[in-house]
């Protein structure tokens, strides 16, 4: 235990999702022994960030404005939307540059043992958003895990009424890990190999 | 195959320790307690990536230690591989093959494959259901490593599962309609008219994956089985000549006798959570016939089906009540179910026949696996010790460990190693 401020910063740092208490404790101490300007800079940063971005109100990316970059691009195209857990996600697949589109960030995926249920994602949104029939095709690019799945077939028997095509990147990303970490080769054939999801 | 070199860092009772093998029998001899198991378990982590004695990593770590690493140098067909293991309870382990770091540590099971006798193996006839399953799914990942990650990937889909029937079990206890689960309660018109957010449609999703991935396990169950069959009795009556025949049977909540298509599969509808396999149930589902090709489309439509069937059950208990989780391996002795039956030498030849059936599968899969005898020959009588060192001799590599060394058969003799507090030298 250190004194208050400072078990305060270790504390507040160790709460970051990948810092444990040593790595806490270390970046704490960095902090400590850095240039005044440089803390100031990360602080205002911090601050910064929170202040200025929010997420689109359309697809839920991260943007700096009421919609994101991509929506607010007329050239992308309005009748295919891709459907991903998280903004990364979409980072991801935009340095493929196989998908011309736009998005739709969920937020997460189905899991009951996190009390993630379809109600704490952006699904009601997406409902939305395909209301007025434009969207031909709905591509479900949610991690190739257990949880991304149930999401994708949770999803797909969803919007089967609507009569659009439903479709699943192809097999052959890393099956178990997220979607960020497949390279943009892998990423990209899977995005041209998708094939129909039959629920 | 053989293992050519063993290295311990922290594990069990061993801070460090290096032992050179080599093909044929080895015997680790010393008092109770020396690290003797401690050994051959180590092997059998490599293997399986679990312990033959505890459910989780922790005591595999050696007091005061932050984590274990286990090297071995296994050989195959005269090629050389070096897995190293990092132990590390509670967080992820860590895995290396020649000195290059696997993404998943699973990718390194099945390299050195082994058959482990112990004094646990008792617990294959005697114990709960639990233990036969285990031994099955663990033969299964011997043979077909990728079965680690089918085994994985139904473990979790149970928990899912179970999370979301508890959370609607729970919102039943409480009063509320488990209809809504979610945090907003307006909904837009799309959104509701679809049932969306409903429990019951996120199950229909987990049903699903549960019939998806139980079935594939299912279906490789009762193949294992169908081959295990022959090969029990046979070394059951080579262990016991002239005793009554054994036989196996797959026992599930799904009853697989009618894989056949289109739902006809009839869930077995279990009223309780104990699997009857005593002898109060008689009416066990009907005897399945012995099923040859299970038809996996057909074992899962079964299981979606018996889900259905026993949802009000499942949405009062919080508990998933069909799948191969709830199966078991039936051992029949003669006319007698061998659990709650058998003799302490019957039902220790029937767990010793169980284990020389798995050596003789994977043998003949191709790779002569690791044997590992660890303090059996304590537990048998002479005959019974004779034919067993006999049916195990041929193997590539034997392992043994006795507190004595008149507990070694004189058909294994070979190399000897004394283990004494912690450090094992070679005598022979
Ligand atoms: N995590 C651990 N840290 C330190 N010591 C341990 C640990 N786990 C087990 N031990 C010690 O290892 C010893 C048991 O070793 P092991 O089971 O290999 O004995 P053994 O030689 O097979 O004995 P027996 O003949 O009774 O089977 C015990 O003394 C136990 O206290
Ligand atoms: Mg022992
Ligand atoms: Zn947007």
């Amino acid at each position: 235990m250190y004194e208050g401020v400072v078990q305060n910063l270790i504390d507040e740092l160790g709460m970051l999702p990948g810092v444990g208490p040593k790595s806490a404790q270390r970046i704490a101490f960095h902090l400590l022994a850095a240039e005044p300007a440089d803390v100031k800079r990360l602080a205002h940063a911090l601050l910064e960030v929170k202040e200025k971005v929010r997420f689109c109100r359309v697809c839920g990316n991260v943007a700096a404005e009421e919609e994101c970059r991509i929506c607010r691009d007329a050239r992308r195209d309005p009748h295919v939307i891709c459907v991903v857990e998280e903004s990364k996600d979409v980072v991801a697949i935009e340095k493929t540059r196989e998908f011309r589109g736009r998005y739709h960030v969920l937020g997460g995926a189905i899991s009951p043992i996190d009390g993630v249920g379809p109600d704490d994602l952006r699904i009601r949104e997406l409902m939305t958003r395909l209301a007025d029939g434009r969207v031909t095709e709905l591509i479900i690019a949610t991690d190739p895990n257990l949880e991304g799945e149930a999401t994708a077939t949770y999803l797909a028997r969803l919007v089967k009424p609507m009569g659009l095509k439903v479709t699943r990147l192809a097999s052959g990303l890393p099956v178990g890990g997220d979607l960020e970490y497949a390279d943009e080769v892998t990423l990209g054939r899977a995005f041209e190999g998708r094939r129909l999801l039959d629920v | 195959m053989h293992v050519a070199h063993l290295s311990l860092t922290d594990f069990r009772s061993y801070d460090a320790v290096e032992l050179a093998l080599e093909p044929g029998a080895a015997a680790f001899v010393g008092p109770n307690g020396q690290g003797k198991t401690n050994l051959v378990e180590a092997l059998g982590y490599v293997a399986t990536q679990s312990s033959h004695r505890v459910a989780t990593d922790g005591p595999l770590v050696r007091q005061g230690a932050a984590r274990a690493v286990v090297r071995s140098v296994v050989v195959r067909d005269d090629r050389r591989a070096l897995v190293e293991l990092e132990i590390n309870p509670g967080r992820a382990n860590r895995a290396r093959l020649n000195r290059s770091p696997v993404s998943r540590p699973r990718d390194v099971i099945g390299l050195l494959r082994t058959v482990l006798f112990a004094p646990e193996d008792l617990a294959l006839v005697k114990g709960d259901p639990a233990e036969r399953r285990r031994f099955l799914d663990d033969l299964l990942v011997a043979r077909a490593p990728r079965f680690a990650g089918v085994r994985a990937d139904y473990d979790r889909v149970l928990k899912q599962r179970g999370a979301l029937l508890r959370t609607a079990a729970q919102a039943r206890r409480g009063g509320r309609s488990p209809a809504r689960s979610g945090r907003r309660a307006e909904s837009e018109a799309a959104f509701a008219a679809a049932g969306a957010g409903d429990v019951l449609s996120t199950l229909e999703v987990w049903d699903a994956h549960l019939a998806r991935h139980g079935a594939e396990l299912l279906a490789a169950r009762l193949e294992l089985v169908e081959a295990l069959r022959p090969l029990v009795a046979a070394s059951y009556a080579a262990l016991a000549p002239g005793s009554v025949p054994v036989d196996l049977e797959y026992r599930g909540t799904l009853s697989t006798g009618s894989a056949g298509s289109g739902g006809s599969a009839e869930s077995a509808g279990p009223a309780g959570p104990a699997a009857p396999a005593g002898p109060a149930a008689p009416a066990e589902p009907a005897a399945p016939a012995a099923v040859h090709a299970p038809d996996r489309a057909a074992l899962e439509e079964g299981l979606r089906a018996g889900l259905l069937e026993v949802r009000a059950a499942e949405l009062e208990r919080g508990v998933t009540l069909v799948g191969p989780h709830r199966d078991d391996l039936f051992l029949g002795l003669g006319e007698l179910p061998a659990r709650g039956y058998a003799s302490h030498g019957e039902s220790w030849s029937f767990a010793l026949a169980l284990r020389l059936a798995a050596y003789d599968l994977l043998r003949a899969d191709g790779g002569d696996p690791v044997l590992i005898l660890d303090d059996v020959f304590a537990e048998l009588d002479a005959q019974r010790r004779r034919r067993l060192a006999e049916l195990v001799a041929p193997a590539e590599q034997v392992l043994i460990t006795a507190a004595v060394p008149d507990d070694v058969p004189a058909e294994l003799a070979g190399a000897r190693f004394d283990v004494a507090e912690g450090s094992v030298t070679r005598v022979r």
